[in-house]
Formats: C-alpha cells, sequence, structure tokens
C-alpha cells in the first residue's frame, strides 16, 4: 500500500461520486413537470461536483495529515514498541538514527549487514507504515461512502449546490496564495532563528560593526566560536562597492536605451532590438561568470599594467562590470515602460510649445517619469545586491575592506556559498553565520523592494 | 499680411455643385494669417482629408465644425504639423503662415510651434508648479535675461488667461492640483507665455463642466483681440458664440467656410444646413 496508489484510489473515487450526483440530480429534474425546470437552483453539473467533492474530502484530509504526521508517528511508535533495538538514549543521536530508519535508500547493503538492529527497525517501520496507511486507505473510503450517501441525499431542486462549489474554489484560490505568504515566512523565521543562535554565540555589536571579517579561525572545533572575526563590514562594503560598479554601468546604458527605444526607434527597431535586450537577461549567470573570469578579469590586469595601475586577477571590477552587463535589459526594461507611461498628451504639450524632441525628453517626459526610474534602478540594486555566482567567480573571496575596484574583494553572497560549502558543523558559529548574513541581504534587498515598490505604485497614482 | 482683401476661398475641386461662393458683403474685413491649398492627409492607405483650402483671418476666431472623425483635428494639427508625430501620417498640400510655406522641410518645426501655439483637448499641464508649467516656454525659447523678465512673463501670461487672480498666492503648487478648468485655462497661460501669434485650440471645453466653459469662451473672445484663434468644436453653440468664421468639414472635405454668421443663418450647402440645424452628425 503506498501513498501514490492511495491518492489514485482517492481520485478514482470522485468518479462514481460525480457520476451519482449528476445522475440523481437529472432524475430529480426529469421528474419535475417541464415548466418547472427553471426551480431548480444548480445544474446536474454542479450536483456532481458537489457529491464528488464530499466524497473525496474525507480522503484529502487523511492524506495531508499522513504527510504531515507520518515521519513523527513512526517514529514515536518506533521508540515505544521496540525500546530493546534502541542504540542510544541520547536525545540526538537517536533522532539521527530514525531519520536512517526512515530512509534506507540512501544506505548501502554493507552497513545494513553490520548492524541487524538498524536493519530491523527498518522493517519494522516500513511494516508499520504500510498498515497504518492500509487504514488510512479504508477509512478515506468508508468515510468516503458515509459523505456520498449523505451528499446525494441532500440534492434537491432547492439545494444550493453552485454555492458549494464556488466556496470550495474560493477555499482553494486562499489556500493558493496563502502558501506563497506562508513559505516567504517560512524562511524568514528559519533564517531568523538561526540568526538568533548566531548572535548567541558571536555579539551583534562585533557582527555589525566588526571591521574583520575571517571565520576560518573558528573552524578548530575545541575553539570558542567567538574567537573568530566575524565583523561583517568588509563584506558589506564589497557588496556595495560592486553593486556600485554594476550600477554605474546598467545605469547610464540601460537608461539611454530605455530613452532609445521608446522615443526614438521606429516599431520596427523595437521589434527586434527589445526581445534582443531582453534575451541578455535569459543568460545564466553562470556564463556571465566564465566571461568575468575568463575575458574581463585579464583584460583588467592587461589594462592595468599598460596604465600601470596593480590590478589584482580577481577584483570587484571585474565582477562588477560584468554583472552591470547582465542588470541592463533589467535597468532597460523598466524604465522603458514607465517612459512610455508617461502620458503622451504631455509630449505633445511640450512639442506643442515648441520645445524639441530633445527638450521634451529631458524637461517633460524624464522628470515624470523620474520615481518610475527610481524604482527600476533600486530594483536593479537588489538584484546586483543578492547575485551571488558572477561575484563568486570573479571578485575573489579575501575579506579586504578597501575602496580601490581592482583589489580582490568578496561579498555577502560569496561569504554564505564558502561558508555552507563542504563539511562543517552545523552548529558552529561559521554555519550559523552564513545565516545571519543571509538575514541582513534579506533585510537589504526587502527594504530595497518595498521603496521601490511604494514608488513605483506611487509614480501610476500620478496619471490617474 | 500680404492679403488685405477679404477673401473667403472655397475649394471648388472638392466642393459639389449645390455649394456656392460665399457672399462677400456678408465678411467683416480682415487680413489672411495662413493659408490652406489643397491640403492632403493619408494614414496609411487611408485617406483622412483630402483637398482642404482655407483663408483663416488674422485676429479674428475661427471655428472648426463637423461631426467626429471628419478631420477637422487633424487639419488643426497639420497648422503647426503636430502630424510629424504620427506614425504613417503624410501631408501633401500648401499650407502657409504670413506667406511662408509651413511644410518647407527645412523650416525649423520648434519655431514654427512657438509662433502656432496649441491648446489640446484634454488639459495637459506639465508635472511640475504652476510657476513652471508656464515658465517652461519662455525658458526653451530663452525669451528672458533676468529672472525678474521671466516672473512678469508668467504673471502677464496668467493674468491673460484669466488664472492670476485664483493662483496668485500658490505658484509653487503642482499645476495637476488645479480643477480642470483652471488646468486648461493654465495651459492657456502657458501656450501665450511663448508669445504665439496663432492659438489652434482642439476641443478645448470637451472636458469641462459649462461654467470653466463659459470662462474659457469668454478668455477666447479676450485674446483674439490679440491673437488669431482656431477652434475645433463639437458644440455648435459654442462656434456661434466665439467665432467669427466657420468652416464644416464632412467625410475629410471642408463642405463650406464662410462667416458664422453666414453658416449657421444661411448656409449654401444642404449638408451644413442639415447639421447646424441637427438633422445629422
Amino acid at each position: 500500500m503506498s501513498a501514490s496508489l492511495f491518492l489514485a484510489l482517492l481520485l478514482f473515487m470522485a468518479i462514481p461520486g460525480f457520476a451519482l450526483g449528476w445522475v440523481q440530480s437529472r432524475r430529480l429534474r426529469a421528474d419535475a413537470v417541464a415548466g418547472a425546470k427553471k426551480g431548480h437552483h444548480s445544474r446536474p453539473i454542479y450536483h456532481g461536483l458537489y457529491t464528488a467533492l464530499r466524497t473525496i474530502r474525507p480522503g484529502i484530509v487523511l492524506f495531508l495529515s499522513w504527510v504531515i504526521l507520518a515521519p513523527w508517528l513512526l517514529d514515536t511508535i518506533l521508540v515505544h514498541a521496540h525500546p530493546e533495538l534502541l542504540p542510544t538514549t541520547d536525545a540526538r543521536e537517536l533522532s539521527l538514527w530514525l531519520s536512517r530508519t526512515a530512509d534506507p535508500g540512501r544506505m548501502a547493503a554493507s552497513i545494513l549487514e553490520a548492524d541487524p538492529g538498524l536493519k530491523a527497525a527498518i522493517d519494522h517501520r516500513q511494516d508499520y507504515s504500510q498498515g497504518l496507511l492500509l487504514f488510512l486507505t479504508l477509512l478515506a473510503l468508508s468515510l468516503g461512502l458515509v459523505a456520498l450517501r449523505r451528499a446525494v441525499a441532500r440534492i434537491a431542486p432547492d439545494f444550493r449546490a453552485r454555492i458549494h462549489i464556488e466556496h470550495s474554489v474560493m477555499t482553494f484560490l486562499k489556500v493558493s496564495s496563502t502558501f506563497s505568504v506562508l513559505v516567504t515566512l517560512g524562511i524568514l523565521f528559519s533564517l531568523l532563528w538561526e540568526a538568533l543562535r548566531f548572535f548567541q554565540l558571536v555579539s551583534p555589536w562585533e557582527f555589525f560593526f566588526g571591521l574583520q571579517w575571517s571565520p576560518q579561525i573558528a573552524l578548530r572545533s575545541d575553539q570558542v566560536g567567538a574567537s573568530g572575526l566575524f565583523g561583517s563590514v568588509p563584506l558589506f562594503a564589497g557588496t556595495f562597492l560592486v553593486t556600485g560598479i554594476s550600477m554605474l554601468v546598467a545605469g547610464p546604458i540601460g537608461l539611454m536605451s530605455a530613452i532609445y527605444l521608446s522615443e526614438f526607434a521606429t516599431p520596427r527597431v523595437r521589434t527586434w532590438a527589445k526581445p534582443m535586450l531582453e534575451i541578455l537577461a535569459g543568460i545564466p549567470t553562470v556564463v556571465y561568470g566564465f566571461f568575468a573570469v575568463l575575458v574581463t578579469g585579464p583584460f583588467l590586469v592587461r589594462f592595468g599594467s599598460v596604465v600601470g595601475l596593480d590590478v589584482a586577477s580577481e577584483s570587484a571590477m571585474a565582477a562588477g562590470l560584468v554583472m552591470g552587463i547582465m542588470i541592463i535589459p533589467l535597468v532597460s526594461s523598466l524604465a522603458d515602460d514607465v517612459i512610455r507611461a508617461v502620458p503622451q498628451n504631455l509630449r505633445e504639450g511640450s512639442l506643442a510649445l515648441g520645445a524639441t524632441q530633445a527638450e521634451t525628453i529631458v524637461r517633460v517626459v524624464l522628470p515624470s517619469a523620474l520615481p518610475g526610474i527610481a524604482g527600476a534602478f533600486l530594483l536593479a540594486i537588489s538584484r546586483a545586491v543578492g547575485e551571488t555566482m558572477i561575484v563568486v567567480m570573479a571578485s575573489g573571496m579575501a575579506a579586504n575592506l578597501t575602496a580601490n575596484p581592482f583589489e580582490a574583494t568578496t561579498t555577502i553572497t560569496v561569504q554564505i556559498v564558502s561558508l555552507l560549502v563542504g563539511d562543517q558543523e552545523f552548529d558552529s558559529s561559521k554555519t550559523l553565520a552564513a545565516f545571519a548574513l543571509g538575514l541582513a541581504l534579506f533585510a537589504v534587498t526587502l527594504l530595497l523592494n518595498v521603496i521601490a515598490l511604494r514608488i513605483v505604485r506611487k509614480y501610476r497614482e500620478a496619471y490617474e | 499680411m500680404r492679403h488685405t482683401i477679404p477673401k473667403i476661398m472655397l475649394d471648388r475641386v472638392s466642393l459639389p455643385e449645390s455649394a456656392a461662393v460665399a457672399d462677400s458683403d456678408a465678411v467683416p474685413e480682415s487680413e489672411t494669417k495662413m493659408q490652406a491649398a489643397g491640403v492632403r492627409v493619408t494614414y496609411g492607405e487611408k485617406v483622412a482629408l483630402s483637398g482642404i483650402s482655407m483663408e483663416i483671418p488674422a485676429r479674428k476666431v475661427t471655428a472648426l465644425i463637423g461631426a467626429s472623425g471628419c478631420g477637422k483635428s487633424t487639419f488643426l494639427r497639420c497648422l503647426n504639423r503636430m502630424n510629424d508625430i504620427i506614425e504613417g501620417c503624410r501631408v501633401t498640400g500648401q499650407i502657409t503662415l504670413d506667406g511662408q510655406d509651413v511644410q518647407d522641410p527645412d523650416l525649423d518645426v520648434a519655431m514654427l510651434r512657438s509662433r502656432v501655439g496649441m491648446v489640446f483637448q484634454k488639459p495637459n499641464p506639465f508635472p511640475k508648479s504652476i510657476f513652471e508649467n508656464v515658465a517652461y516656454g519662455p525658458r526653451i525659447h530663452g525669451l528672458f535675461d533676468h529672472k525678474e523678465d521671466l516672473e512678469r512673463i508668467v504673471l502677464t501670461s496668467l493674468e491673460r488667461a484669466g488664472l492670476l487672480n485664483e493662483v496668485k498666492d500658490r505658484l509653487d503648487e503642482p499645476g495637476t492640483s488645479l480643477s480642470g478648468g483652471q488646468q486648461q485655462r493654465l495651459c492657456i497661460a502657458r501656450t501665450i507665455a511663448v508669445n504665439p501669434e496663432v492659438i489652434l485650440m482642439d476641443e478645448p471645453c470637451s472636458a469641462l463642466d459649462p461654467i470653466a466653459t463659459a470662462r474659457i469662451e469668454d478668455l477666447i473672445d479676450e485674446l483674439k483681440s490679440n491673437y488669431t484663434i482656431i477652434i475645433v468644436t463639437h458644440s455648435m453653440q459654442q462656434a456661434a458664440r466665439v467665432s467669427q468664421f466657420s468652416g464644416f468639414f464632412h467625410l475629410g472635405e471642408l463642405v463650406e467656410f464662410d462667416s458664422t454668421e453666414a453658416i449657421f443663418t444661411n448656409p449654401s450647402d444642404t449638408r451644413t444646413k442639415n447639421y447646424v440645424t441637427g438633422r445629422f452628425g
């Protein structure tokens, strides 16, 4: 008895559920006098849907509770029914052992042979799981049949099946929209939780204002976490340096191309130029990373040696330039939208006063679109701040607190990657630092997005 | 300026037999400011205007009337070449301003538009302060040397547009904060500030209530002593109230052009008669 079979059975039950309701409703209609058909509140299809939904509803509830509760339930049964199999009483090791029994596929056969206790536990767990699921299936079937009987009995000319169906659909829509909100909240809380654990080991003061970042020191497990250096200022500085460079590239180029596309380009040019620009947005960031490492970095080094600058092979400049190219389509596409949203009658008003097209753009169109353009820039900045792949590949790992764009630097995202990649204890301050950084990054981009969206919305209202 | 003899020209090519030349005695004496001859406008394949010829007298109000889509706005936009910015729009024929060819490709369109201003159907103040809205034209044309001159221009323009008393205490507030009628007078002030010779008005009152409309009409009446005004309107009462000359457009043709009095009391074309008496359109 597997879970997928359970689901299939559930869906199969919907068919007779629908049929019975539909047939019953049609029979009632046929019995009615020809002229009285209007007296029926709902059409047969709604009655059918109603009975079908009622039939599978107990099963859906049971299935969802099974999915949510099964691991915990099986763990509990295993612990209480077979205390002789448990290898240890330590809570943490026990939970590890239990998680192994739940996932035997991951383990090599040799491990199972060497540990008969574990193997027995796995078998027991599977038996319990099968038994429970079978019980749930029978329960779902019988409850479904009872519900079907009741639902069919309720069908009557004045029974408002359509209203019930509409309510069900609305509930489904509500659940769907709540889902993404809940996921966001879940991510936020897990970040918050781990970050709080981090701040128990390292003081927030040091994290937010410390000028040195060197989490490697805390790697030795016998060392106290706080003796690593977790000053995040260099990371923020590096992040803003790279972001700043990328915006210096993407801002002007994106804005100028938006002005060209929206004000000067003929429709024919637009039809191919805009998709071309947007293709840039579709290139995976890893590819941009290649480009930064293989082209931009070496080019900057050569350029530096010609001009007499000391350029590191991995530098904020290389990463920032390429990231800027990556963001151009974002800026130009958003700015193009807001510039085109400026009402045509403002342009005409300016032109009719004898302004040239350039004067009209500079003095009327751009000022009108300014809030929207600012919003576009903020969205682009938050994209740049959160960008990972290019900086991982091109900007280096050294947490230098420097304003020199030709030195190696590092960003928050790069450090999160390096902190979490590889084997390490999950509750070391090094690992937990990644969550604190993630939380800080989340806060920054959330703030930027909220401001940007608010500005854009305000700007839209201005013309209504 | 060159034409001192009053002359109302009807395009004989485009007119049916029934159209008669207007009685020249009924026409007030005036000089010609703008002249159109055989103007034809096409949007792609579609012919919007054919063979429009008329002489627009200086310092008078000329009304263009006719049903929606008859081409009167299109004709108005030819006069300051606003049709240039419309994709696929082609204008042929001759249009002159004081004898100077408006269609000349070498002509500076910005200069033309500073002489032939335009007020639009929907008030379109810039998202700037009231003061800056009016100062916009003088600024781009460099019409002043000192800040005091600019202030004088702005205040005079607002005064002439009959708006000064209502806004003199809040010149720094956004132009969009005004009521619809005030916004439209602000747009007129903005147009006056550039000191044009001709003002084109494209249904300037169609978005306004009757009281605001009456104010604009009074204003038009005052302005005509200094400016040549051409107004497109849907309201025949309005045309009768404010204009001295009227042209009736029908399906892209100028059916009749005459003194307003003649158009409304003694039209020579039956279509004009039907329209002004409300039988169609």
